[in-house]
C-alpha cells in the first residue's frame, strides 16, 4: 500500500513537472500599511441603540467575538455624556487645584515626563447589565454584558501627581471633570487616588483613542466606569463630594424601601458564557471549548464554577493564567454537548470569597429598580436546535 | 506664657512644614495655574454654594428662557420629551415605577444649577449666562413646588433649599446578597 503510493507520487512528479501546474495562477496580496486593519471577513462591531442624541450614549463591546482578555482599542465599550470632543494634546491642559499645597498646571509632555506605569485593567459601567433587573433581557452577550471591556492603560500614578502638588490636611475627595462639552464630573474618595488610580494617557501600545478620553483620562481600578473621568482637564481637591448630576441624580441604586445608594463604587464579581451564548447556534452534539470572562471589581478572581446542566452540577473550569487583579479573566471549558435542550451558567469567585449572586438574590435584597451595579450570574439556554438564548428567571 | 505658647505653636508649625516639605514637589514639572487659566475652565459648584458665581434670577424670569432653550426637549412645563422629565414623582421611588426627577429624586438644589451650567442646553453647553442659569434653575424648582415664583435664587440662597429627597441617600452596604458558597 504505502508503496504504491509512492510510485504513484514518483510518477506525477517526473511526467508533470514541465507540464502541470496549479489550477489557478495567484495574485500578489496587498502593499505594506501605515496603520493595520483587521480582515474583512471579521464582522464585530460595537452596538448601539438608535437614538435621536447619539452624542449620549453607550456602545458594547463584541463579546462573543472577543478572544483571551484584552479588548482591541478600537471595540472598547463606549458611554458618552455629550459627544466625543477633538482635543489638540499640544493645547490641552491639566489642572490641580483646591486643597493642595501648589495648585499646578500641566501639560500633556509635562505628564510624560513623569515616571510612568502600565496596567492590565478591566472597566465596567456601572449600568452594564442594566437591562437584566427587569424582565426583558438582553439577546446577546453583547447587549446583556457588553459595558465592560479590558485594556492595558498606561499613565502616571495619581500618587506620584499628588505628592507633587502637596495635599492639604483635610482634604478627602478629589473632584474630576473632562473637557468635553457636558463638563462630565464626579467626585472620587482621595483615599483611592493614593491608592491605585492612574492618570493615563496610552491603552494597548499607542495613545487613548478619542472616544477613550484623549489625550488623558483617569482609570479607577475596578471602579464603576463613570469615575474614569475622560478628557480630563481639572482636578479639585476637597472635603466634601460635590454631588455632581453624574453621582446624584444617576449612577444610584434605588432599593425597594425608596432610598438610594451613593457611591457605589467598586463593580462586584461577575462572569459570563461569551460561548455558547444568546444569539449564537451550536452546530450539532459533540465536543465544544465553552468559554467566557470573569472579573472582579474588588480584587482577583480566585476560581469559575459552570453548570451545563441547568445547575444541577457545577464544575470549575480552568481560568487563563496569569489572573491579574482587576482586569478579565478567560476561562474555558471542554464541553460536550449531547443535542438536548439545556441550561448553562457561570459563577464567579473573587479573592476576598465574594460568590457571584443569582438573579433571584439580588433581587430579593435590591428589587429591580436599582438600575446600576447588576452583577448576577447570567444563564444562556441551549435548545435542542443549538440555537441559545437568554433565560429569564 | 502666651510667649511660650507661641513658641508651641511655631514648633507645632514647624513640624507640620517638615511632613509639607516630605512632600514638595520632585519632579517640578508644570506651572502655577493664573486666574485666567482657572476661569477659563468654567464654574464647579459645591453642595454647601462654594463655586456659585454673582447673579440671580427668578422662576418668572426662568420661565422665558425656559421657553425658549429647554422647552423643545423637556416640555413646556417640564414634564418631558426627548429629554428627561424634570417635574413629578413625588411619592413614587418605592413604588414599582419610581419617577425620578430634579423634584422627586435629586438632594441638592445646587446641583440643579451646577448641571444646567456646565451642561445644558444639550446642544449648546455653556451658552447660558449665569443670571439666566439661576433663573432656569428657580423656575424648575418652581415647577416642582420647591420654591415660590418670586422668589430670588443667588449664591446664598440657592444652598438652603432643603430638597424633599435630601435624606434619600444612604451609603453603600455592600457585599449585601446572601450567596451559597460553591461545593
Amino acid at each position: 500500500m504505502k508503496r504504491r503510493r509512492m510510485l504513484q507520487l514518483g510518477a506525477a512528479l517526473g511526467g508533470g513537472l514541465l507540464a502541470r501546474k496549479d489550477a489557478s495562477a495567484r495574485e500578489l496580496g496587498r502593499p505594506l500599511g501605515p496603520y493595520g486593519q483587521r480582515s474583512p471577513f471579521e464582522k464585530g462591531v460595537r452596538w448601539t441603540r438608535e437614538s435621536k442624541t447619539p452624542e449620549a450614549g453607550s456602545s458594547f463591546t463584541p463579546l462573543a467575538e472577543s478572544h483571551g482578555i484584552l479588548t482591541p482599542s478600537s471595540l472598547h465599550y463606549e458611554r458618552h455624556h455629550a459627544g466625543i470632543p477633538n482635543i489638540d494634546p499640544a493645547r490641552h491642559r491639566l489642572v490641580i487645584q483646591g486643597m493642595v499645597e501648589r495648585p499646578l498646571l500641566l501639560t500633556v509632555d509635562d505628564i510624560k515626563r513623569l515616571p510612568s506605569i502600565s496596567r492590565i485593567l478591566l472597566m465596567e459601567c456601572g449600568g452594564n447589565s442594566g437591562s437584566e433587573w427587569a424582565k426583558t433581557t438582553g439577546p446577546t452577550v453583547q447587549r446583556s454584558h457588553g459595558l465592560a471591556s479590558c485594556s492595558e492603560w498606561t499613565g502616571v500614578s495619581m500618587r506620584v501627581l499628588l505628592e507633587e502638588v502637596g495635599v492639604r490636611p483635610g482634604a478627602s475627595w478629589m473632584i474630576a471633570e473632562g473637557a468635553d462639552a457636558g463638563r462630565m464630573q464626579r467626585s472620587i474618595p482621595l483615599a483611592k487616588a493614593m491608592d491605585d488610580m492612574i492618570l493615563a494617557y496610552g491603552q494597548n501600545g499607542e495613545a487613548l483613542r478619542p472616544e477613550q478620553g484623549y489625550p488623558l483620562r483617569l482609570l479607577v481600578p475596578g471602579w464603576e466606569g463613570a469615575t474614569h473621568v475622560k478628557w480630563l482637564q481639572r482636578i479639585v481637591l476637597a472635603d466634601q463630594p460635590y454631588q455632581s448630576r453624574d453621582e446624584t441624580s444617576k449612577y444610584t441604586d434605588l432599593m425597594p424601601d425608596g432610598k438610594a445608594r451613593q457611591f457605589t463604587f467598586p463593580m462586584e464579581a461577575k462572569s459570563v458564557i461569551t460561548y455558547p451564548s444568546g444569539g449564537q447556534t451550536v452546530p450539532g452534539p459533540g465536543l465544544y471549548e465553552l468559554t467566557g470572562l470573569a472579573w472582579s471589581g474588588r480584587g482577583r478572581v480566585e476560581r469559575v464554577d459552570v453548570t451545563t446542566d441547568g445547575g444541577k452540577n457545577w464544575q470549575e473550569a480552568r481560568l487563563q493564567e496569569p489572573r491579574m487583579r482587576l482586569a478579565f479573566v478567560r476561562f474555558r471549558l471542554a464541553w460536550q454537548w449531547d443535542g438536548r435542550e439545556t441550561t448553562i451558567a457561570s459563577r464567579c469567585t473573587d479573592e476576598t470569597g465574594y460568590v457571584q449572586p443569582s438573579r433571584e438574590s439580588l433581587i430579593s435584597v435590591r428589587g429591580t429598580n436599582s438600575g446600576f451595579h447588576y452583577n448576577g450570574i447570567k444563564l444562556w439556554k441551549v435548545a435542542a436546535n443549538g440555537s441559545v438564548t437568554n433565560v429569564e428567571v | 506664657m502666651w510667649r511660650s505658647k507661641h513658641g508651641i505653636l511655631a514648633l507645632t508649625m514647624a513640624l507640620v512644614a517638615g511632613v509639607a516639605l516630605a512632600q514638595s514637589p520632585k519632579y517640578r514639572v508644570g506651572r502655577t495655574p493664573t486666574d485666567e487659566d482657572t476661569r477659563a475652565l468654567g464654574v464647579m459648584v459645591a453642595p454647601d454654594g462654594t463655586g456659585l458665581p454673582a447673579g440671580s434670577g427668578t422662576a418668572i424670569e426662568g420661565k422665558a428662557v425656559f421657553t425658549t432653550r429647554c422647552a423643545s426637549c423637556h416640555g413646556a412645563k417640564g414634564e418631558g420629551g426627548d429629554g428627561p422629565p424634570l417635574v413629578g414623582g413625588k411619592g413614587t421611588l418605592a413604588t414599582a415605577t419610581p419617577k425620578r426627577t430634579v423634584g422627586s429624586y435629586w438632594p441638592y438644589a445646587t446641583t440643579v444649577w451646577d448641571y444646567v451650567n456646565r451642561a445644558m442646553p444639550f446642544n449648546q453647553p455653556g451658552t447660558l449666562s449665569h443670571d439666566e442659569v439661576y433663573a432656569v434653575a428657580a423656575y424648575v424648582l418652581f415647577l416642582n413646588d420647591i420654591v415660590e415664583e418670586k422668589q430670588v435664587l443667588n449664591a446664598r440662597s440657592l444652598p438652603l433649599i432643603k430638597m424633599p429627597n435630601r435624606d434619600g441617600f444612604v451609603s453603600d452596604p455592600r457585599p449585601d446578597v446572601p450567596v451559597r458558597r460553591p461545593q
